[in-house]
Order: structure tokens, then C-alpha cells, then sequence
């Protein structure tokens, strides 16, 4: 049960996908407009991860490891296809705001990264464990930028209005909202702002330490977000050839 | 004829996939230092894409519907991309040298593009036919191209800049991203 726990830590707060590894990047943009989005969108992960975490466990024994990468996208978009059939069904007013999005987990960087650096190797409780950590970690990322731009862009939060807004023909005082903020521009300028006070905050903890290397340090933490990308990218790079022979 | 103007406009401008549907991110952070990559990353995926648009169309049209089995849509396409990208570079690599020498690297890359498989999906979602979709694949992948190279543009200018340094790095990338998401948006008009 303890290795249960340091799971669930890790994936929350020492390894979480947005804020730290940085990984899935187009839904954490896409689908942040409002807080319910990110929220229905980060659950959803949340599920594909723990199950294909766990049946890829089970199967680690069995799936040869040539054809394994193949062999872990059907399993994920199994998951994938089986989720969207309930979504639609019991959640249409989710499915039809995340849209597109939803068969697109598929090809979401973490979901595979998972697959193949702990599920692959470790047993089915602490793999299952690792996915529920991995995909809450990714929906607190996803809720709280969908809280920041719901805010600043609507005066809500998970649609209830949290500041009144301001109406200029009956001369109320209030909030006027910066649509900018749902819109696509938005995205970019709160996931920059984010990085930027990560980075800060980064510097701070590298200077309380009297590192002189602080800049460097977290240079290279941003290229780390980049490569990991890349990184899902070799994967296929070294395997895929394999499927063919 | 006008329609599918209209589609590749949409597509390549107004809709443009990076900077309003967030699709391709990756490579579009990634490999967008410097102009050669970013225009060889950009070729590649436009080749990919019409093709993906095609194939990913005539396995809808021919074999899913007659079974009735259109659930299977991700799954089947995502293999379907996966394959057709190994299968390009295999075929490039024995008939086309020059080219796979100036595309080879990115083409593995472009499997995890999930701009490939949003073109597949939204493709079928908007129900074009298989030429419609083949307008909108080589569309949407020009967009991808105009942004990336604007941006690899933009990012060799920038380092001559003094960024602030919490800035420094994918920040100030996003930063600039946004402002073209912002210019981007004067397209809207077009329509």
C-alpha cells in the first residue's frame, strides 16, 4: 500500500505531466476554455491511463517486445474508442465540447510514456496505481489553467459567476472580461506565464542553494520539456522499424 | 471548385491547425530553431498528411462503412498512420534518395503529430469524400507550415534579443505563438 501512496505522490506532484514533464501539450491548450472542460477532459485521461496501465501490466509477460509499441496503441485506443462510446452516451453535452479531442488521447505523449517506462515493467497494482497518479496530476494541471482562463475570460468558475460582470448600458460596475483569454491566443499567454514563474521559481530555489548554475539549470529544464516530446518520437523511431520484419 | 477553396482556405488560414486548434504542438516547439529544419519538418508532414488524408478516406469509405463498423475509426487510423509513415520512408529511401535524405529524419517524428490524426478524424466527422479530404489534409498541412516557418523565423531574430530570463527558452516561444494565434485571427475575415 506504501508503494500505492509514493505512486499517487508522484505522478501529483514530482512528476506531474503538465507542470513538470510537460507532456501532452495539445489538449492542455486545447480544452482548457473553462475549468468543466479541463476537469471532463483530465478524468477522461485519468481513466485511459489507469486502465491501459493495467491491462499493459498484465500483458507485459506476453506482448513480445518487438511489436510492443504497436501493441500498446491498440490496447490505449481501445481504451480510447470504449470511452468515447460512454462519453457520447451518458455525458453528450461533454463529448460535443471536448469534440475532436477525445480520440486524440490516443496519441497523447503521457498515456504511451507511461506505457512503455513503468507499466512495461512493473506489476499490475503499482501500475494501476502509477496511472491513477499520472492522470490526476495531468487533470489538477489541466482544472487549474481552465480555473486561471475561466476567470480572467468569463468572471466564472466551473460556469457559476464568481465576479459580477460589468454592464455599461445600465452603468453596473463590474468585471469586464478579457475574452482574449478563451480564445486560442490565451492559451499560449497563461501556459507561457505559467513556465516563466516555474522557471522563476526555479531560479529562486537554485540561488537559496548559492548555485551559481542557476540559469543554466533552468534552460535546461525547458529543453527537457521540448525533447520529451521527441522522446515519444524515438520510440517509434527504434521499434516501429522492428513491426515490419 | 469554389467549395473546396473555400475548405483549403479555412483550413490553411482561418482554422489554422497550430495557433487555433492546438494540433502539432510538439514538433511546432520542438523543431522550430532554425528555418532549414522547420521548412524540412513542414515538408514532410504535408506529404504525410495529403497522403494519411487519402488513405485514412478510402479505408472509411471502402471498408468501414460497408461493415458498419465506423467505432473502430481511431484505432484503425492511427495504425493505418503508423504504417503509412514507415512505409513512405521505406519507399523514399529506396526510389527517392534526395528526398529522403532532406525528409528522413522528421518522418518518424510525424507519427506522434496528432495533427495527422486530427485531419483523419475531422475529415470523417465532417463527412467530406475522399478528394474533399485530400483538399483539407494538403490544407491544413500548408497551414502548418506557414506557422512553423513564421515562427523559426521569428525565433532566429529572437536570439539576438535580451529576453527576461525566466522567459528564456519555451516561454517566450509560447509567448510569441500567441501573437501570431492574435494576427491570425484578421484571417477570420476571409471567409
Amino acid at each position: 500500500m506504501n508503494k500505492a501512496m509514493e505512486r499517487l505522490s508522484n505522478g501529483i506532484i514530482k512528476e506531474n505531466p503538465t507542470f513538470v514533464m510537460m507532456l501532452g501539450m495539445c489538449p492542455t491548450l486545447a480544452v482548457t476554455t473553462s475549468a468543466t472542460n479541463g476537469l471532463g477532459m483530465g478524468l477522461t485521461t485519468t481513466v485511459v491511463l489507469a486502465m491501459s496501465n493495467l491491462l499493459i501490466s498484465l500483458l507485459r509477460n506476453i506482448i513480445p517486445d518487438r511489436v510492443r509499441i504497436p501493441a500498446f496503441i491498440v490496447v490505449i485506443a481501445t481504451f480510447v474508442t470504449i470511452l468515447e462510446l460512454l462519453l457520447e452516451g451518458y455525458l453528450p453535452s461533454l463529448y460535443t465540447s471536448l469534440g475532436i479531442y477525445i480520440p486524440l488521447i490516443v496519441v497523447n505523449c503521457i498515456i504511451l510514456g507511461r506505457a512503455e517506462a513503468y507499466a512495461s515493467k512493473h506489476a499490475m497494482l503499482p501500475s494501476l496505481f502509477d496511472g491513477i497518479g499520472m492522470g490526476l496530476g495531468f487533470t489538477i494541471g489541466l482544472t487549474s489553467i481552465g480555473i486561471f482562463r475561466e476567470i480572467l475570460g468569463a468572471g466564472q468558475i466551473f460556469g457559476y459567476q464568481l465576479i459580477p460582470l460589468a454592464d455599461a448600458a445600465k452603468k453596473i460596475p463590474g468585471y469586464t472580461p478579457a475574452s482574449i483569454f478563451i480564445l486560442a491566443p490565451g492559451a499560449f499567454f497563461v501556459l507561457a506565464g505559467l513556465t516563466a514563474m516555474q522557471n522563476q521559481a526555479k531560479m529562486n530555489a537554485a540561488k537559496k542553494e548559492k548555485k551559481t548554475n542557476a540559469m543554466s539549470n533552468a534552460e535546461a529544464d525547458c529543453q527537457g520539456g521540448c525533447g520529451s516530446c521527441g522522446g515519444c518520437g524515438t520510440t517509434f523511431v527504434e521499434s516501429d522499424p522492428e513491426v515490419k520484419e | 471548385m469554389k467549395e473546396l477553396l473555400i475548405i483549403a482556405v479555412g483550413s490553411a488560414l482561418v482554422n489554422n491547425v497550430v495557433l487555433s486548434q492546438f494540433l502539432g504542438l510538439c514538433p511546432f516547439l520542438g523543431v522550430s530553431k532554425k528555418m532549414n529544419t522547420a521548412a524540412g519538418m513542414g515538408t514532410a508532414v504535408i506529404f504525410v498528411m495529403t497522403l494519411a488524408s487519402a488513405v485514412t478516406g478510402a479505408i472509411y469509405q471502402y471498408l468501414l462503412k460497408p461493415f458498419d463498423v465506423t467505432y473502430l475509426q481511431t484505432i484503425v487510423f492511427i495504425l493505418i498512420i503508423a504504417a503509412l509513415v514507415q512505409f513512405v520512408e521505406m519507399i523514399l529511401k529506396k526510389y527517392l534518395p534526395p528526398l529522403y535524405k532532406s525528409l528522413g529524419v522528421y518522418l518518424p517524428l510525424i507519427t506522434t503529430n496528432c495533427a495527422v490524426l486530427g485531419v483523419a478524424l475531422n475529415n470523417v466527422k465532417k463527412s467530406y469524400d475522399m478528394g474533399t479530404g485530400v483538399v483539407n489534409g494538403f490544407a491544413t498541412a500548408l497551414g502548418f507550415t506557414i506557422a512553423i516557418v513564421i515562427i523559426a523565423g521569428l525565433r532566429e531574430r529572437m536570439e539576438y534579443n535580451d529576453v527576461p530570463k525566466p522567459f528564456q527558452g519555451t516561454p517566450i516561444v509560447l509567448v510569441t505563438a500567441g501573437l501570431m494565434a492574435i494576427a491570425f485571427f484578421g484571417f477570420s475575415g476571409l471567409l
